[in-house]
């Protein structure tokens, strides 16, 4: 089977990097399949014994218990700092970290630019669902114009608290990054029809391949991943899947940032 | 480096990590503590340290830490500087690395005042350090150098005991001792390997190792409080260190550390010229508290301790509980960047109140 997706299905459930324990992730998030998909990516790139997984505090602060890798846990906003801390003095180790958007954008924004900016040979897996999830539903940097939040109870007026800020976009202006993309990966309702695309899985899938492969190479890697969070918006898992592809699709356009050793091409 | 080194504490701070076999520097500058990392950078590469293999100045203290936390992660010797304003910024890290386990070292050349005061020395760091200053109830080893001779050997001890309990070690000196230039001999090299076989560098060969703080299950949380208390409590049995200069027929007894005990020591050596039985105690660590060899000191007879700090008064405290009824426990103390002259100190123990 050519694409990497196609693969993992096939392998659904006996991915070695994966523990099997069930996850925590509530119905409709994309939490637990961007798991699958990069522990599938550790498993094609036979990565699994030299990889060390930073957790950060979230939704993923249990990455730990589903992806079996080392694993150490960075406190809230710090895994760049962390994961820097590790891969240099161990630059034989595959590091990386499944962030969420309050995380790197917010609180740890500092450690997330300047990570960046020094082009530490990392992977950053950015789950970017507009809100914040563990904690209930309160706004992010990433919540747009007008989405009621617990703390926006009236909907994000971006005039009171400024505009989102884009991840992508910031990080990629840096020179030093190696790989920047973004794609969304909920599935997206085709219309008038009950099917759904996969495109944003199959993407997805390539890119976290693509991602570990530039930190191999030598250079900083980010994957921003468009997900949803149907308890905190308040929407049924449809809604929020045709959330996703009108409304954060347009506010953050998935696309390819950055690719500065071209493994998109190859 | 020849036998007999005129430096400056701070460059000795970083010459004796150096030869502790340091792995990795991450810090911030701050005055004044920036002849740690200036030392470190002119060093790095140097064939003379082939275990110094990263230093990377960060772009904060909270930066700085998490660099130390990842960097510990991997069971390599790290260390951060720094000062007040950046100590406290570091306490979140600090905290994690205690929750983690892990064998950090972090210098806080004290300054003076609360906010960013001024780059006088002061111990008002005391409490901060020796109470964990972060959150959750986290103990750091602190250790207090009085000379530039042991700000370059207490790295290697900082280490070693970083190690052996897998906790944080906090070198607490003062903006005095990180500038005061004395002569040095550094021993030969003394770089310890320390095994670190619950180490996060990929599961090769074993099995996976985590590096947690978080334990959801209260059940579990308590548990792991309850070891790191068990661990506190040896540290506590095992560790306290001090040194008594003349206490043993003392009727007044001065109790300081850090550069303040130099003036003591020289109080003490003019007041017995005149006849006045003074000693000195001085903590060497402050966490734990040396308690027991205190309690020695009072319950050999009535005496008047005089704790001298540069603070507020902080480890006068822990003097009065170590003290107990046994004595009786006053306290000098001095502020912004001011040291007491020897003699303000000797008027004080000979019955005059000071400042």
């Amino acid at each position: 089977m050519d694409s990497p997706a196609g693969e993992y299905e096939v392998k659904l459930g006996r991915l070695p990097t994966l523990t099997g324990k069930p996850t925590h992730y509530c119905a409709g998030c994309e939490h637990g399949t961007l798991t699958k998909l990069i522990a599938s990516a550790i498993d094609r790139l036979g990565i699994r014994e030299k990889s060390v997984l930073v957790d950060s505090v979230g939704c993923s602060v249990f990455a730990h218990d589903y992806i079996a890798t080392d694993a150490v846990q960075a406190p809230h906003g710090r895994a760049p700092a962390v994961m820097a801390g590790i891969k240099r003095v161990e630059p034989g180790l595959v590091v990386f970290s499944v962030q969420g958007d309050g995380d790197a954008i917010s609180i740890g924004l500092l450690e997330l630019f300047y990570a960046a900016n020094r082009g530490e040979p990392i992977t950053i897996f950015l789950v970017n669902n507009a809100i914040y999830g563990m904690t209930g539903g309160q706004m992010a940097p990433t919540t747009p114009q007008g989405m009621v939040t617990t703390t926006t109870p009236r909907g994000r007026d971006t005039k009171y608290t400024g505009p989102t800020v884009d991840a992508s976009k910031l990080v990629s202006s840096l020179d030093a990054p190696a790989y920047v993309k973004r794609v969304s990966l909920p599935l997206e309702p085709l219309p008038s029809t009950y099917l759904y695309s996969a495109k944003g899985t199959m993407e997805c899938a390539a890119a976290v391949e693509n991602a570990f492969k530039v930190q191999m190479m030598g250079g900083f890697s980010m994957v921003e991943v468009i997900s949803t969070c149907s308890v905190n918006w308040k929407m049924s898992i449809l809604e929020s899947k045709r959330y996703a592809a009108d409304v954060l699709s347009k506010v953050f356009p998935p696309g390819l940032y950055k690719d500065k050793f071209g493994v998109e091409r190859r | 480096m020849s036998e007999r080194e005129l430096i400056k504490g701070n460059e000795a701070l970083a010459y004796g990590a150096l030869r502790s076999g340091l792995n990795a520097y991450f810090g911030y500058p701050i005055t004044p503590s920036s002849e740690v990392p200036e030392t470190l950078a002119m060093e790095f590469g140097s064939p003379e340290f082939p275990d110094f293999k990263v230093f990377l100045q960060s772009a904060s203290e909270v930066e700085a830490i998490n660099m130390v936390i990842g960097a510990a992660s991997t069971g390599a010797k790290a260390m951060t500087a720094t000062s007040g304003p950046g100590f406290s910024l570091m306490q979140e890290g600090i905290s994690y690395a205690a929750g983690m386990e892990l064998p950090i070292v972090v210098v806080d050349v004290n300054r003076a005042g609360p906010g960013l005061g001024n780059l006088g020395p002061e111990q008002s760091d005391y409490f901060q350090a020796t109470r964990g200053g972060g959150h959750g109830g986290s103990r750091s080893i602190v250790l207090a150098p009085n000379s530039v001779q042991e700000m370059g050997s207490f790295p290697s001890l900082a280490f070693s005991l970083a190690f052996k309990y897998r906790n944080p070690v906090v070198i607490l000196a003062d903006a005095f001792l990180g500038q005061l230039k004395e002569d040095i001999v550094f021993p030969k090299t003394v770089s310890e390997k320390f095994e670190a076989p619950w180490a996060a560098t990929g599961s090769m060969g074993g099995s996976r190792h985590l590096i947690l703080s978080l334990h959801l299950d209260f059940e579990d949380q308590k548990r792991h409080s309850e070891d790191l208390m068990g661990k506190y409590e040896r540290v506590d049995s095992s560790e306290q260190r001090a040194e008594s200069y003349l206490t043993d027929d003392a009727s007044v007894v001065l109790v300081a550390y850090g550069v303040v005990s130099r003036v003591c020591r020289e109080v003490v050596d003019e007041l017995r010229s005149r006849g006045v039985k003074a000693g000195m105690f001085r903590p060497v660590t402050l966490s734990p508290f040396p308690a027991v060899r205190l309690a020695e000191v009072a319950s050999r007879g009535r005496r008047r301790f005089i704790v001298v700090e540069l603070n507020m008064g902080q480890m006068v405290y822990d003097v009065r509980l170590a003290v107990g009824g046994a004595g009786s426990v006053e306290s000098v103390r001095d502020l912004g960047g001011m040291v007491p002259t020897a003699r303000e100190i000797a008027r004080a123990a000979e019955g005059e109140k000071v400042g």
